[in-house]
Order: structure tokens, then C-alpha cells, then sequence
């Protein structure tokens, strides 16, 4: 192995690490009853915010990429991604058996008819695609180009999540606000870009 | 956001013994629910162990109290939600640990339509009634319910004394505004004093309490100390704290939560299972220290005592 890529991958096990601690410190937490009265609640909501968390890190990749001309970052992306649907899988999974017990009928009711919950949902669905695809064989498979684009569900669902946040809070919207603001400001380069790239071929 | 910074190097030196002996505390109530269930499960129920001695002794047990068994003290202490010290549930027992400052006097206007008005320091305004035991179940507006042992007397009495004349219709109160004592009123999250009301009737209603502590000590200020309302049938945040002024007034009051969201906090705010709010569903609640959620009730089981002042009444109209 060329030792440049040796160091890649010492990174990326390191990394696999440590975006596994929010996990482990949650189920510690939730073991020795750290978490409060609603240990229930502060689970949903911590690993919602967790997969939030990862989304704006692989949203984050691309413009740090340009800004410090880094472009191995790339390399890590894929992991990062990866985890935010594993915080995504526990968020669901703790609002299926946890919230609404796996009582079918009832969870499609909340889907339904909670325009916070529609939004979750698809916000969740939409990830599918994108994990199953996420491997180098799929990636050669479907080409480049389709690749990318289909990947571009990325950016609905950040804001789809971000939606999903701002809403379900009560009254106090100011941390959802703050994840909208980190949004535009991650997303912003990129309309710069991509408005830049069409007026010269205009 | 779950481990909260204890900040101790900012208080001055006076305050430093008050804080650790709160943290000693709490420590000893953490080590006590842990031990009372022997093991560690997420769903450990504290054990009555850890509540400190009463110091209301010898309390009249009231009829109007729940059998279902109360929420531990140290939860109903911990997971609160009084916006005037923070939004986050935790915020208020680390926040509200000095109030109400002891060396200001706490007074309570009562004013508006009525032929009695005053002013009264906070002893002097309990001192006509009796004080009793009645364990009630709460249910906020967000989900989730508690169980709690009240120490309070009933509002009818105070309003008896009061005498309001024909004119009084409803009841408003309202909390202090005090952003000193109360640093959440330095963000606009709601539209400070913290206001409620209730109907006449629904005021003079027998299960109307208000109360002056819990667990058979004074309230804590995460608990709307020194006094506060409890109306057990209404959605929590109805059943305002802190009150400094209780005014008889003609026409309806607005509240603090109406004037936040009209359309997700009625004047009434009953609680019923079959009228959502806006956003959320309002069939199921979970019990604080239960696993499974339980079904909620109309009038949160209050029905006996309270459905007949709402006979005739469209409840989502009238949410």
C-alpha cells in the first residue's frame, strides 16, 4: 500500500471511531440514567440532532475543498455520510417502537397527518437511495454523472430535515435557526459557484 | 446540550455554599435512584426514599387525591417547564436555585372587580386557609404526564374573601416580571409577565388548588415557588407559577400562550384525548418514569368534577 493512502485509511478508521462516541456516550447515558425524567424524549431528540450533526459535515466537505484546496477531504465524505444514516436508522427506530410502539395504522395516521412527521419521513426515505448506492461498485455502475446528480438529494434532504426540526419545537425555534443558518452558509458557495459556472457559458 | 456546565468559578464566594450543598444533593438523589432499583435500567423508578423530610406536617389528606402513584421527587424537580428560567426542561432547577430572593418580600396583589382588593405579603395572604395534601395528575400540553403531591388550599377560599362583584367573570394571574431574578424574560420568547386565566366557575371549582409546595415541602423555585396555580384538569401550562397578582375581570384575558400561537393555545386548553393540537396528537401520554405510553383521558379523569361546566360546548371550538 502506497503510504499516502496507508494514511488515508488510518484516518478513516479513526474517524469511524469517533463519530461512533455520540452513540456510545448516548447508550452509557441512557444506562446509568443520566438523561433525565424522559430518557425516552432525549434519545429521539439527540440522535436526530446527531444525524443532523453528520448531514452538515458532508455538506461542509465540498466547500472546505475549495476554500483550503484539500481535495483528499473527499475521502471521508462517503464515511460521514454513511453515519448520518446510522443516527437517521436510531432517530426512526426510537419514533417507531418507542413513540408509537410499531402500531402501524397509527404511524401512518402521524404521517399523515403531522406536516413535521410527512417531513421526517421523506426526509428519512429520501436517504435510502443514497446509502444503496453508496459503494464503489455502484458508483462505477450507475456513471459519474448520474451518480452526482442523484446525490444531489443531499441538499433536499438537509433542508427537509432542517424543516422537520424548526417545526416540531414548540415555541423556543432558536436552535433549528441556527442549523438553517449553518445550512445557508454551507450552501451558499455552491448557488456562487453554480451561478458563476452559468454566466460564462451564457 | 446534556451535560450541563456548572459555572461554579463565576459565582461570587457568598453564593458558593448554597450551590454545592444543591449539587451534594443532587448527587445524593442520582446515587438513591440508582441504588433504590438496584439496577440500570433506563426506566428506573426513584424510590420515595429520596425525597427530603416534610415540612408541612400533619396535613389534612384530601378526598380529590389520585391512587396512581407519584412521580419521584427528584423528576418532578428536574424536568420542568417554566420558561422564565430557561426553555430547555433542565434549565429551570439549575436556574431557579436562589428564587425567590428571601430578602425581597414576596406580594401578591388582588385587585379588579371585587369589593376586597389588597396587597399581601406572601404569609399574610396564607395565613386565613388550610393547607392540604392532594395528589393530582398533570398533564402537559407536550405529552407527557406526572403525578404530583400537592400542598395548597383551595382558590374558591381565597376568592370567597376576596368577594368579587357581579362584574367578575373570569380570574386573570399573573407571574412576576423580574428578569434579575428570572434571566429567560430577557429573551422575547413569550410576551412577559406570564399571564393565565380561568372562568369563574372553573376558579371556584373545588379542584382548583393553589399551591404552596409539594412532597410535603415548600415549593421550589423550578416549582413556582413561593405559590402557584393547579388546575388538574387543564393542560400544564395553565396552572401558572409564581403569581404576584390575581384581578377580576369582566371580559376574557388573553394568556401568555395565546398570544403566542391562537390557534395552538385556547383559553380553555381542557385536556382531550380527541382534539389535537395543531401539530401533534393528544391521544397518548407518557407517564414520566413509565415505559409504555398510556392512553390520556378526557379531562385528564377529572370528568366527575369538571365536565358539567362545559356542557353545551364545542371542545374544538372551545380548545
Amino acid at each position: 500500500m502506497p503510504p499516502e493512502l496507508n494514511i488515508v485509511s488510518k484516518i478513516k478508521t479513526l474517524l469511524f471511531i469517533v463519530c461512533l462516541i455520540p452513540a456510545i456516550w448516548l447508550t452509557i447515558a441512557v444506562l446509568t440514567n443520566q438523561l433525565g425524567a424522559n430518557p425516552i424524549e432525549a434519545v429521539t431528540r439527540e440522535t436526530g440532532l446527531w444525524a443532523l450533526r453528520f448531514l452538515w459535515l458532508t455538506l461542509l466537505i465540498t466547500p472546505l475543498r475549495w476554500l483550503t484546496g484539500w481535495n483528499d477531504l473527499v475521502r471521508y465524505r462517503r464515511l460521514l455520510g454513511l453515519y448520518v444514516f446510522f443516527y437517521a436508522v436510531l432517530h426512526m427506530l426510537l419514533y417507531l417502537g418507542l413513540d408509537q410502539f410499531f402500531d402501524i395504522n397509527e404511524i401512518i395516521k402521524d404521517i399523515i397527518k403531522r406536516p413535521f412527521i410527512t417531513i421526517g419521513f421523506f426526509s428519512f426515505t429520501a436517504l435510502i437511495p443514497l446509502v444503496i448506492t453508496s459503494n464503489n461498485a455502484m458508483v462505477k455502475r450507475m456513471g459519474g454523472r448520474r451518480w452526482k446528480q442523484l446525490h444531489r438529494l443531499t441538499y433536499f434532504i438537509a433542508i427537509a430535515s432542517s424543516i422537520h426540526f424548526y417545526m416540531l419545537v414548540k415555541l423556543d425555534k432558536q436552535e433549528p435557526l441556527i442549523y438553517m443558518g449553518l445550512l445557508i452558509i454551507l450552501l451558499a458557495p455552491r448557488v456562487y459557484r453554480y451561478a458563476k459556472s452559468t454566466a460564462i457559458k451564457h | 446540550m446534556l451535560f450541563k456546565k456548572t459555572r461554579l468559578g463565576e459565582l461570587p464566594a457568598s453564593e458558593v455554599t448554597d450551590y454545592s450543598v444543591y449539587l451534594n444533593r443532587r448527587q445524593f438523589l442520582n446515587g438513591a435512584a440508582i441504588a433504590a432499583t438496584g439496577s440500570l435500567l433506563p426506566i428506573s423508578l426513584a424510590s420515595a426514599a429520596s425525597v427530603p423530610e416534610p415540612t408541612y406536617k400533619g396535613l389534612i389528606k384530601s378526598a380529590y387525591s389520585t391512587d396512581d402513584s407519584s412521580t419521584p421527587f427528584e423528576s418532578v424537580t428536574t424536568y420542568n417547564n417554566f420558561y422564565e428560567f430557561g426553555t430547555d426542561k433542565g434549565s429551570p432547577a439549575l436556574m431557579a436555585t436562589k428564587f425567590p430572593d428571601k430578602s425581597k418580600p414576596w406580594r401578591v396583589r388582588i385587585d379588579g372587580e371585587c369589593d376586597k382588593p389588597g396587597e399581601y405579603d406572601y404569609d399574610d395572604l396564607i395565613r386565613p386557609f388550610t393547607l392540604e395534601e392532594r395528589i393530582y395528575r398533570l398533564r402537559c400540553v407536550e405529552g407527557w404526564s406526572m403525578v404530583i403531591p400537592w400542598v395548597g388550599f383551595p382558590l374558591a377560599d381565597l376568592i370567597k374573601r376576596a368577594q368579587p362583584n357581579s362584574r367578575a367573570k373570569f380570574v386573570e394571574f399573573t407571574t412576576l416580571f423580574d428578569p434579575e431574578q428570572m434571566p429567560g424574560q430577557n429573551r422575547n420568547v413569550l410576551d412577559w409577565p406570564y399571564t393565565e386565566g380561568l372562568r369563574m366557575d372553573e376558579a371556584m371549582n373545588p379542584l382548583t388548588l393553589l399551591s404552596v409546595g409539594l412532597y410535603g415541602q415548600e415549593l421550589l423555585g423550578q416549582n413556582g415557588a413561593p405559590i402557584r396555580l393547579v388546575v388538574p384538569w387543564k393542560y400544564g401550562f395553565k396552572s401558572i407559577k409564581s403569581i404576584v397578582r390575581i384581578r377580576f375581570v369582566e371580559s376574557l384575558p388573553q394568556s401568555a400562550w395565546m398570544k403566542a400561537g391562537p390557534n395552538e393555545y385556547g383559553f380553555y386548553s381542557n385536556v382531550n384525548p380527541d382534539v389535537d393540537h395543531p401539530r401533534w396528537s393528544q391521544s397518548r401520554e407518557r407517564r414520566i418514569g413509565e415505559f409504555l405510553k398510556r392512553k390520556t383521558e378526557i379531562f385528564n379523569g377529572y370528568g366527575e368534577e369538571v365536565a358539567h361546566m362545559y356542557t353545551g360546548m364545542d371542545l374544538r371550538k372551545y380548545f
